[in-house]
């Protein structure tokens, strides 16, 4: 027979070449982002993370009910101020979420290899961000369930939406925005779906992958398609994620009022969004690092390249700080002046004061590298950064609709109870949907950093060993 | 699923530890006549799919097409409803403001054309699909990183299960294995 030609490798534990048996193999990146899930016991701190989420997300349920059945007046938003804490809220997690296309799809049509292992769950919070988003325009409209009349669907009154409202290209964005990101995330997972498949050793656990990797098997005919339809959907999602910032900015530009009437402001939000973005993939990227181990995965230098790049978009947002007090110096309007001379010493000079030097002081830190590769400073910059982009949206929103076109009608927003707890209640959705990814999906590309490894040149194992100096 | 009959064999499937021994040994399986031969590799292999001579997908063209299609569709969604089912004057403004209407056309652009991409990349290959022969090829595991299978399948016409396991053998495998269907 011609097999007993051949190393007898197949069926003889003894003989199996090095990386087959359990003990004495050397772990491959594989192995390490695959254990997460699978083999490794629910820590601690996972059961202490979620049981806070689910209680802050069982708050934001409370919440939702709340406006259902008392309606908006339990915020303390009142005319002219009508545009409160969720609509900068929708503002504020639409931003989170951008960070996490401008990785997967920007980052792979620049073939910037240091994506990679981010891409993932920076994908993952790019959807579950847009799920916190996506409730907030509908919650505010006082009467939620009338939601639909913002899609064209043959309804008995001949009711059409108004297409030149921005209110419609923005609930149009949105979806489409949820929907590209859903399939990039899924289209990414599949193969490494297949892995956790062949990698689970309960019967039950391995339908489940298997189910979800909709039998891929790695022929090689499929790798070629899907890497084309993975640039695809990256080349269509580029475009995407500037048009959805850009069109939610056009909600505040086309219209008069002061401080929303500027032209900077789509480039302005898609730069603060990103920028506040990568903030939060840091948040979340620089302690799971260290919890799960896998510092020799998201390497220093991902922490560094994203620090270049918060730094990047830092500056092209103070640039439109500088031209929001540029124009009414410029334009000599007086209602510019007033909402200026307001914003810096007005009800919200505070805020105004605040956002300025986190955004525009603090973050220039970000200049040494020295700092981007120090985790502690990389966490409060980021921390930061958060709170610091939080204000940006809450005095645009505003101050501006305080400040408005007519001094009679000047009313300031006072936050009530409920307006803080819309404040924090997303995050418990937001992490609660994100610790529930990071236990049950492989939270960094497997397939796509094997690849990776083997172009460098390297096997997974001696990429252990050259980078375990970090 | 797994009888043990010569009928019933899928294939003859060769395991290699690396891509580079992998895509040398599937470029002189070419050379020596076989047609119906597949690759499944844990990790995309650049070439591997040329080599095996299989063309170049026509996705694209029909992202390309679906683009313009949703940009169409979104365009004759506003045209009919702002100007044939109800026109209404809002403002004096015209009733085709078709720059107003861009946006949504891009969204549906984009739209049209994702969708397209992920169920051309599914339709196209043939997913999803539960069961397939190669999976019951001893030692099947994607998640391994050093095990790539390259399959001659018995529906080829130079296929004989002596000769062509031979041949296989000589191509520096770890192992040659039959997969069962």
């Amino acid at each position: 027979m011609i097999t007993e030609s051949l190393p007898k490798r197949y069926g003889d534990p003894e003989q199996r070449p090095q990386g087959e048996t359990g003990a004495s193999r050397p772990k491959t990146a594989t192995d390490r982002i695959s254990d997460i899930v699978l083999t490794l016991r629910t820590p601690g701190w996972w059961w202490l993370g979620f049981a806070v989420s689910l209680a802050l997300l069982l708050s934001l349920v409370y919440l939702i009910t709340m406006i259902f059945t008392r309606g908006v007046g339990i915020w303390g938003i009142n005319v002219p101020v009508v545009w409160g804490i969720a609509i900068i809220n929708l503002v504020f997690w639409i931003g989170i979420g951008h960070a996490g296309t401008l990785i997967s799809a920007i980052l792979l049509l620049m073939r910037q290899e240091w994506r990679g292992s981010l891409s993932r769950f920076a994908e993952a919070m790019t959807l579950f961000a847009l799920a916190c988003a996506g409730l907030f325009p509908i919650l505010h409209l006082g009467r939620p369930w009338l939601a639909i009349w913002l899609l064209p669907y043959p309804d008995s009154l001949q009711l059409n939406p108004q297409w030149r409202s921005p209110l419609v290209w923005d609930a149009f964005a949105i979806s489409t925005y949820l929907l590209v990101s859903l399939l990039f995330w899924f289209m990414g997972m599949i193969p490494d779906l297949g892995m956790m498949r062949d990698r689970a050793k309960n019967r039950a656990v391995k339908y489940f992958y298997g189910a979800l990797a909709l039998g891929w098997r790695g022929d090689a005919v499929h790798w070629e398609r899907y890497h084309t339809a993975t640039f695809l959907l990256a080349a269509l999602a580029t475009p995407l994620v500037i048009s959805v910032h850009s069109v939610v900015s056009l909600d505040f530009a086309v219209s008069l009022l002061p401080g929303w009437h500027h032209t900077i402001f789509p480039p302005y939000f898609v730069a603060g969004a990103v920028f506040s973005g990568l903030a939060m993939v840091l948040l979340v990227a620089i302690p799971l690092r260290s919890a799960l181990k896998l510092q020799n995965i998201i390497t220093l230098g991902h922490i560094d390249a994203a620090g270049k790049v918060m730094l990047v978009t830092g500056l092209i947002v103070v640039y439109g700080y500088a031209m929001e007090i540029f124009a009414p110096i410029y334009t000599g309007n007086p209602s510019e002046w007033a909402l200026t001379i307001s914003r810096f010493t007005g009800t919200y000079a505070g805020a105004f004061w605040a956002l300025l030097i986190i955004n525009a002081g603090l973050s220039q830190l970000l200049w040494f590298k020295a700092v981007r590769t120090n985790m502690g400073m990389m966490m409060f910059i980021s921390l930061f950064v958060m709170v610091g982009m939080w204000l940006e949206r809450f005095i645009i929103i505003v101050t501006s609709l305080n400040i408005n076109l007519q001094s009679s009608m000047w009313r300031e927003f006072i936050p009530r109870g409920f307006d803080y707890l819309t404040i924090i209640a997303p995050f418990g959705l937001f992490f609660t949907l994100l610790f529930l990814f990071i236990r049950l999906l492989p939270m960094i590309p497997m397939a796509e950093t094997e690849e990776l490894l083997h172009e460098k040149g390297l096997s997974s194992v001696e990429a252990e060993v050259a980078t375990s100096g970090d | 699923m797994s009888k043990k009959n010569e009928s019933c064999l899928y294939g003859l499937v060769a395991e290699f530890n690396n891509p580079t021994d992998m895509l040398r040994a599937a470029r002189r399986v070419r050379e020596a006549g076989y047609k119906d031969v597949s690759a499944f590799t844990p990790y995309r292999v650049e070439g591997l799919s040329q080599v095996l001579g299989k063309r170049k997908s026509i996705l694209p063209w029909l992202v390309v097409g679906a683009i313009f299609l949703g940009f169409g569709a979104g365009f004759l969604l506003q045209y009919y409803t702002d100007v044939i089912s109800y026109p209404l004057n809002i403002g004096g403004r015209p009733v085709n403001s078709w720059p107003a209407f861009m946006i949504i056309c891009f969204e549906l652009a984009v739209l049209f054309g994702a969708f397209t991409a992920f169920g051309g990349m599914l339709i196209f290959n043939e997913l999803p699909l539960p069961y397939h022969p190669v999976f019951n090829t001893p030692r099947y595991d994607l998640s391994a990183n050093d095990r790539f299978y390259l399959c001659i399948e018995v529906t080829d016409s130079r296929f004989s299960l002596q000769r062509t396991k031979q041949f296989l053998a000589g191509l520096g495998p770890t192992a040659v294995n039959e997969a069962q269907c």
